[in-house]
């Protein structure tokens, strides 16, 4: 025991080590990782006689029903919660202080016709200032996951592909593809405008112009093939547009927070409710928002397919 | 209004511009430019603190609209504390972490990487200053992404299994968050906190508890989830032991933390103090937190491996966060152990791979005997930081355990006296037994006591010459690796002998929290 005591003392032993967990493959290559794992169950089934397996069902088992259980639990939750707030329609006395302001004087606030518009761009712009930058930061963790680099393309496969400098399934060749793409691509890119540029006075703005946008650009890039819209959505234009874009809204927004904090006057003129130029800030803003969500839909694509947006690295 | 009470908004505009900035930056550049701007943001801070200390809370108006109809942010000395505390970790975490930065992340991505710490920045900052649920929500997604964004950026097989399974659980955490807010809307009709909590108080005096009692469930296992809370821990092994040590001194030391913080928000400011104490959620945090503290040292002391270790001990420290929460008259010791905990686990951290490095990069215990003799300085930081965790005077972890000792005593309620002292006994022995073993295994000699090299063990078994190479710091890095980790040291020695001066500021901050 003793002894035992001082050869723990000194590291030589340690009294945990039949409790610990066993040794994970954390480097080793998947393959050869299940292979170990397959070894070492098969090993502990013939030692413990099947018992392994049994707990091993038995745990199974208690898992499903915990997960089952889980789910109807949260279900009746919501049901019971559904059944008890305002119903669709109905008015809650309790919520419609913030909502009439909305309604009665946000025309007169914001200046925009569309109350949605006004509410999101204006009374409550900060959270849509971080929305905007929920998409960007969704856009730069798929580029960490999948813009190729030399931990990524370790595969024999893939580099053969990126030598032949051919797209992995070359669309443009479709004739179909191709036909339709040039009778609706520029309708599409012009209803994305309509929108986004009408977001203040009629239902639309930046999002879902920007969306329309964005799928237009996809259609171009898989009809015409990536190098027609590579060649003036190049690396550097996709960059300073999502840059300028972003930080614009920042500190176009920045500004109006400090000057409204402050009681200042911050010179934006509202313009003549129902005019294109109206709605003070929200036309600008709604273009920054659809330029950046038009980026990220089509860095999203362009990106799942190959690994780069505008070509090179 | 004084100009200092600006500063709040300049914090969350600058990192968000900072954010985008860096994408077009060069990998270097981006990192210098990242320090210097924290730096700055540092400054804020201590003058938002400094001002909040003289003249009280105060609230911004985000734009021309005020409360109920437009965005709003706050300032006391409480959120000004932690996100001081915040930004001193986060420049400490990427400054140590530099030097193992360059090797886990691809050259071209490292631009990608700082524009993500600066985005989590603008998302920490929001979540310390916000007023209001539905920006807590929007920065909490940043947060969310950037997260798994910081995990995913080393791009081994290991680390993508992890985010990905971090990521599933934090898109659940965030949908439940989510739906509990939207709840929470359509009950009262507002999204800033104090308009809600008068609605809620509305609400209960109606008797409609249970309608409070589950929005208000959802909402807590969404960021319980988020943050590690004992059943939800099994995700922090994989996603800090596997990530590149700046991002695991973030994830453990800030990431979680700062989900609490927006919990602990909800509960002081949505509810009110008191509905919450009326709620059985405190009982089940309470109880929840001993678990976590139990279980979590539990798994640690079963780890083979450093970094699943540190990080299992992780799940144990966020329990005594929850406990506290869910002690009466606990919060000022949870908000305690939150800077303790973002202070000491960045520490560590930072202090193992560097054992690690020394080891021939292996982290299994096995190899990292006597590494504390190979590479000196990292070998006392980790023991500073086990002291901590074990909670022996002097460190900081000491200061938290005994102020949670203070608040269960001071309850009169003999149950849960009793159960808060058994339990911080039991954890603190299964924290002594799994840090103070390592602590001695990485001073001493291993194997017969005549060989401390491991790496030459580990380089014939492997049969890998590379290993016994001399791993030796060129003067620079030595510094940008040394000062960091000894800010870190000092700050938790300060927090150990000087914790009355933190907790008096926390004081200070809760009574001007509502």
């Amino acid at each position: 025991m003793k002894e035992a005591f001082f050869r723990w003392l000194d590291g030589d032993m340690d009294v945990f080590s039949r409790f610990q967990e066993g040794q994970e493959g954390h480097d080793l290559p998947r393959q050869a990782w299940r292979q170990i794992r397959q070894d070492a169950e098969a090993g502990a089934v013939e030692r413990m006689g099947g018992v392994i397996r049994v707990e091993q069902k038995a745990f199974q088992l208690g898992y499903r029903i915990a997960a089952v259980g889980c789910c109807l639990a949260l279900m009746a939750v919501f049901l019971f919660m559904t059944a008890n707030i305002t119903r669709y329609g109905e008015e809650n006395p309790r919520a419609s202080e913030v909502a009439q302001r909305y309604i009665e004087s946000g025309l007169e606030e914001t200046g925009a016709v569309n109350i949605v518009a006004g509410m999101i761009l204006d009374y409550r712009a900060f959270d849509t200032l971080g929305e905007s930058h929920v998409l960007f930061t969704a856009l730069i963790c798929v580029m960490i996951l999948l813009r190729i680099d030399s931990k990524n393309t370790r595969t024999a496969y893939e580099d053969y592909y990126r030598t032949l400098q051919e797209p992995y399934f070359p669309t443009d060749r479709d004739p179909i593809l191709r036909e339709v793409g040039t009778v609706l691509v520029p309708c599409i890119l012009l209803y994305g405008i309509y929108v986004l540029l009408n977001g203040q006075i009629s239902p639309g703005g930046g999002f879902s112009g920007g969306a329309v946008l964005g799928a237009g650009l996809v259609i171009a890039a898989s009809a015409f093939g990536d190098g027609t819209v590579d060649r003036f959505l190049t690396r550097k234009r996709f960059q300073a547009a999502s840059f300028c874009a972003l930080s614009f809204y920042s500190f176009a927004k920045g500004y109006v927070f400090f000057t409204g904090a402050n009681h200042l006057e911050n010179h934006i003129p509202k313009g003549i409710p129902g005019a294109i130029l109206s709605g003070g800030l929200i036309l600008p803003l709604d273009i920054a928002v659809g330029l950046v969500v038009a980026c990220t839909m089509f860095g999203f694509y362009s990106l799942f397919r190959r690994g780069t947006i505008g070509g090179g690295n | 209004m004084d100009f200092i009470r600006n500063f709040p908004l300049f914090t969350i505009v600058l990192s968000l511009f900072s954010g985008v900035l860096c994408m077009t930056l060069g990998g270097r550049k981006a990192k210098n430019y990242t320090v210097c701007y924290e730096c700055v943001l540092i400054g804020l801070c201590a003058a938002v603190l400094w001002y909040t200390v003289q003249n009280g809370a105060f609230t911004y108006v985000m734009g021309e609209f005020p409360a109920p109809w437009g965005n709003e942010i706050r300032a006391g000395v409480l959120e000004a504390l932690l996100a001081l505390v915040f930004l001193l970790v986060l420049l400490c975490a990427v400054l140590g972490g530099w030097r193992f930065l360059r090797l886990d992340v691809e050259e071209s991505k490292i631009n990608l990487y700082f524009t993500l710490v600066n985005l989590l920045t603008a998302a920490l900052m929001a979540l310390a200053w916000t007023n209001d649920i539905f920006t807590g929500y929007v920065f909490l997604e940043i947060l969310t992404l950037s997260s798994c964004g910081i995990l995913i950026v080393r791009e081994i097989g290991r680390t993508t299994l992890a985010a990905v399974r971090y990521m599933i659980l934090n898109l659940m955490g965030s949908g439940l968050f989510l739906l509990g807010v939207v709840l929470l809307y359509s009950l009262t009709g507002h999204l800033l906190m104090v308009p809600m909590r008068g609605a809620i108080a509305e609400i209960m005096a109606e008797g409609n508890y249970a309608l409070i009692a589950f929005s208000t469930g959802v909402l807590t296992i969404g960021l319980g989830m988020k943050s590690g809370l004992f059943p939800f821990h099994f995700w922090m092994p994989d996603t800090y032991g596997t990530a590149t040590p700046s991002s695991a001194a973030i994830l453990a030391a800030l990431v979680s933390k700062a989900y609490i913080f927006l919990l602990f928000k909800i509960y002081w400011r949505v509810l009110g103090w008191e509905v919450y104490e009326a709620l059985p959620i405190r009982n089940l945090l309470f109880l929840l937190g001993i678990l976590g503290m139990i279980f979590g040292s539990v798994s640690a002391i079963r780890a083979n491996n450093i970094n699943r270790m540190v990080a299992f001990s992780s799940a144990a420290q966020i329990g005594y966060i929850y406990m506290g929460l869910g002690l009466p008259g606990g919060c000022a010791a949870a908000m305690f152990q939150i800077i303790v905990h973002a202070v000491t686990k960045s520490l560590l951290f930072l202090a193992t791979p560097r054992l690690a490095e020394v080891s021939g990069d292996s982290l299994l215990f096995e190899n990292l005997q006597g590494s504390g003799l190979r590479a000196r300085e990292a070998g006392i930081f980790f023991t500073v930081g086990s002291f901590s965790m074990v909670g022996i005077p002097v460190f900081a972890g000491f200061a938290a355990k005994l102020s949670f000792a203070v608040a269960a005593a001071q309850t009169a309620r003999p149950a849960i006296i009793f159960a808060t002292m058994v339990a911080l006994g039991i954890s603190s022995t299964l924290n002594a037994i799994y840090f103070i073993r390592t602590v001695i295994r990485v001073y001493t000699a291993g194997r017969g006591g005549a060989d401390i090299s491991a790496p030459r063990i580990y380089a014939v078994e492997h049969n890998d010459a590379a290993a016994l190479l001399p791993v030796s710091m060129p003067a620079v890095r030595r510094i940008t690796y040394l000062a960091p980790c000894l800010l870190l040291t000092a700050a938790n020695v300060f927090l150990g002998l000087f914790s009355w001066i933190v907790m008096d500021l926390i004081q200070r901050g809760l009574g001007m929290f509502a």
